[in-house]
């Protein structure tokens, strides 16, 4: 679905620079001789990461997204016209068009997730934050939203806050890893049940040999 | 069942580490050079002798897919392998295990296909959400390069390889090859008409093949142990090989595990996930292979098989095998009216069919759910659905009609008590 996005609201900053040329040629230097347009996607990213960086600086703080100086300063890097850059940023549910929260958490509510239970997830994060889904908390920590499937059904259910994964997740687990989030921690990412990967909980049923030789 | 000696993916479970001092350890980058100087065509034989077929849903011959490339540029430009790693379809999470733990075999497997289909360059196209296991695939592809693996004269087969990973920004559609193609030319992510199909005209207008992550990193164990090997896994020679299969929803041990083609549902279900969560008799019905695959009734799932065939003769298909189990406590309609939303929210809104006709559907099936509809109703959605399917450039549209097809097939009973229970209750 289309993302409406007002490029002239009063947060755009008036311009944009990568603080890092090298890391934008390294970037354009991926891809073949005149293809240069396929850098649109990284940069677009690199522009997301830099705002995150500065916003955690700011008070109150915000995370990453991406102003409409970055995707007119890319436009002019790539040498291509700024609406096909607009057209790419709205296209991808993963660019923030507006500000956001430090800590994006997307809860997962595609149907494998549901059957595991992920209404109960986005209660706790509704009633742990004061918001609700699509909000942003006014401290500039957290913004709650719903997202689609994440490739993680068999570790249902899950959040992906910015980069990380947590998964096999309870109530009472989501409620505080969210505590900690607000205190500045970061909680180890990956399964919350403590088992290892995409294994079942109970144990291997299969590659056993491998297991074991891992824990000695 | 099958034994561990015969798995291919024996750190699917990240016990060791993925780097490449481990990966050399379980066997990957073993005598490489030896493979790539048997040749291109010795090679793509082995491919077609092992019967492997397209992981990422479609089932297509991988050999052959490989033999539509041409044989040598006549008009300069050059040849691409483009993997498909923008695993999105709800319920899968296999090739995931293979970005984070497995990278080697990926990045081997591309060397050996590339080389097998005339190309210098390959692209990973992950999915943005997979930051971490982006990161893997990073670090493994430098190490590659560092060993000599990769780059002139890879693994010194005096043949070039090149590889690069691009990060996707959470568009499904862009698992559909040509939606794919756009996304990596730096375009929104929509699918295009074929023809002309990739092998002729596919990234940068130049000749090029899409292969799953699985697909391709099962290539390398395939050549060294040989055709054969792979081809004597499985039903018949139509569903050979192994299969790495994710077991999810309502059963004691959701896992991923790898198991032969053809092992039946109920005995993967019991064996590998701990059952179905409060017995087999609790089972209300299962998705075998992904969200876009019709849902298959318990009845159905007593002896479906699960391969290619197995699943085509239950009325369904194998999809990415992704089992979504649920159990007697399901919302069966809610559960579908589920993905009826995600199609919408995924329809990248090039073809009106799709576009206007997931929307209406996400519409009709939120009445579904309540009961707030008529009996007639439920004959115009299948009918919706039916135009929606077979109108439109991709298969979104077919994969956002399949399960609401199914559902009124299976559970017809189910939606008219609910749309009966509700006029009750309202009056």
């Amino acid at each position: 679905m289309k993302k409406h996005v007002d490029l002239n609201a009063s947060y755009q900053p008036a311009s944009f620079g990568f603080r890092d040329p090298s890391a934008v040629s390294e970037i354009i230097g991926r891809y073949p001789p005149g293809r240069q347009r396929s850098a649109v996607m990284p940069l677009l990213d690199l522009a997301q990461r830099q705002v995150a960086a500065d916003g955690l600086k700011a008070t109150p703080p915000y995370g990453g997204w991406i102003p409409r100086a970055a995707m007119d300063e890319i436009a002019r890097i790539l040498d291509m016209p700024p609406i096909r850059v607009y057209e790419v940023a709205t296209f991808y549910s993963m660019y923030n068009l507006a500000p956001v929260g430090v800590n994006l958490v997307q809860v997962c509510t595609t149907t494998p997730c549901w059957l595991c239970g992920s209404d109960k997830i986005v209660k706790t994060c509704q009633d742990k934050l004061g918001i609700g889904v699509g909000e942003t908390t006014p401290d500039g920590k957290f913004t709650l939203v719903e997202v689609e499937c994440m490739g993680a059904c068999v570790n249902a259910p899950m959040v992906q806050i910015n980069d990380d994964y947590y998964e096999d997740l309870t109530p009472e687990g989501t409620g505080g890893l969210i505590e900690s989030l607000a205190q500045g921690k970061k909680p180890p990412s990956g399964s919350q049940s403590g088992r290892k990967g995409s294994m079942a909980l109970s144990g291997p049923t299969s590659l056993a040999a491998q297991a074991r030789s891992s824990m000695k | 069942m099958l034994e561990d000696k015969d798995r291919i993916f024996t750190n699917l479970y990240g016990w060791e580490s993925y780097d490449l001092p481990a990966a050399r350890a379980r066997g990957d980058w073993d005598g490489t050079a030896a493979i790539l100087a048997r040749g291109r065509d010795a090679i793509i034989e082995e491919v077609k002798a092992s019967g492997l077929r397209g992981r990422g849903g479609a089932g297509f011959p991988t050999g052959m897919k490989w033999s539509f490339m041409p044989k040598e540029s006549k008009d300069g430009r050059p040849s691409y392998l483009v993997i498909n790693a923008d695993e999105s379809e709800p319920g899968t999470c296999k090739d995931r295990d293979i970005l984070r733990f497995e990278p080697h075999k990926l990045i081997e497997g591309a060397l050996i296909a590339g080389f097998a289909m005339g190309a210098h360059a390959a692209y990973i196209y992950i999915r943005g959400e997979f930051y971490n296991e982006a990161s893997n695939v990073v670090k493994a592809i430098r190490q590659a390069y560092e060993a000599g693996l990769l780059g002139k004269n890879a693994c010194g087969s005096g043949w070039d390889f090149d590889i690069v990973l691009h990060r996707g920004a959470g568009a499904y559609i862009c698992g559909e090859e040509t939606a794919l193609l756009n996304s990596l030319e730096g375009k929104k992510g929509e699918p295009r008409n074929k023809p002309p199909f990739p092998a002729a005209a596919g990234l940068y207008s130049c000749p090029t093949t899409i292969n799953n992550v699985e697909t391709i990193a099962s290539v390398p164990t395939i050549v060294r142990r040989g055709g054969a090997w792979f081809a004597g896994i499985g039903r018949n020679d139509k569903n050979t090989g192994t299969k790495l299969f994710c077991i999810s929803g309502h059963v004691s041990q959701p896992c991923n595990v790898e198991e032969a083609m053809g092992i039946p549902l109920r005995e993967l279900i019991e064996k590998h996930a701990g059952g179905v969560r409060g017995g087999w008799d609790n089972l209300l019905a299962v998705i075998p292979g992904g969200s876009s695959t019709p849902v298959l009734p318990k009845a159905a799932c007593e002896t479906a098989l699960m391969d290619f065939d197995g699943l085509r003769e239950a009325g369904s298909s194998l999809g990415t095998a992704a089992v979504i189990v649920m159990d007697k406590s399901t919302d069966i309609i809610y559960a579908i009216a589920r993905l009826s939303f995600f199609y919408m929210h995924e329809s990248c809104g090039q073809c009106t069919p799709c576009r206007e006709g997931t929307g209406w559907v996400w519409r009709i099936m939120q009445r579904m759910v309540k009961g707030n509809a008529t009996v007639e109703e439920i004959d115009m959605l299948y009918e919706i659905t039916k135009e929606i399917e077979g109108h439109t450039i991709c298969a979104h549209g077919d994969a956002s009609a399949w399960p609401v097809q199914a559902l009124i097939r299976h559970f017809r009973p189910e939606m008219e008590k609910r749309i009966l229970d509700y006029r009750k209750q309202a009056a």
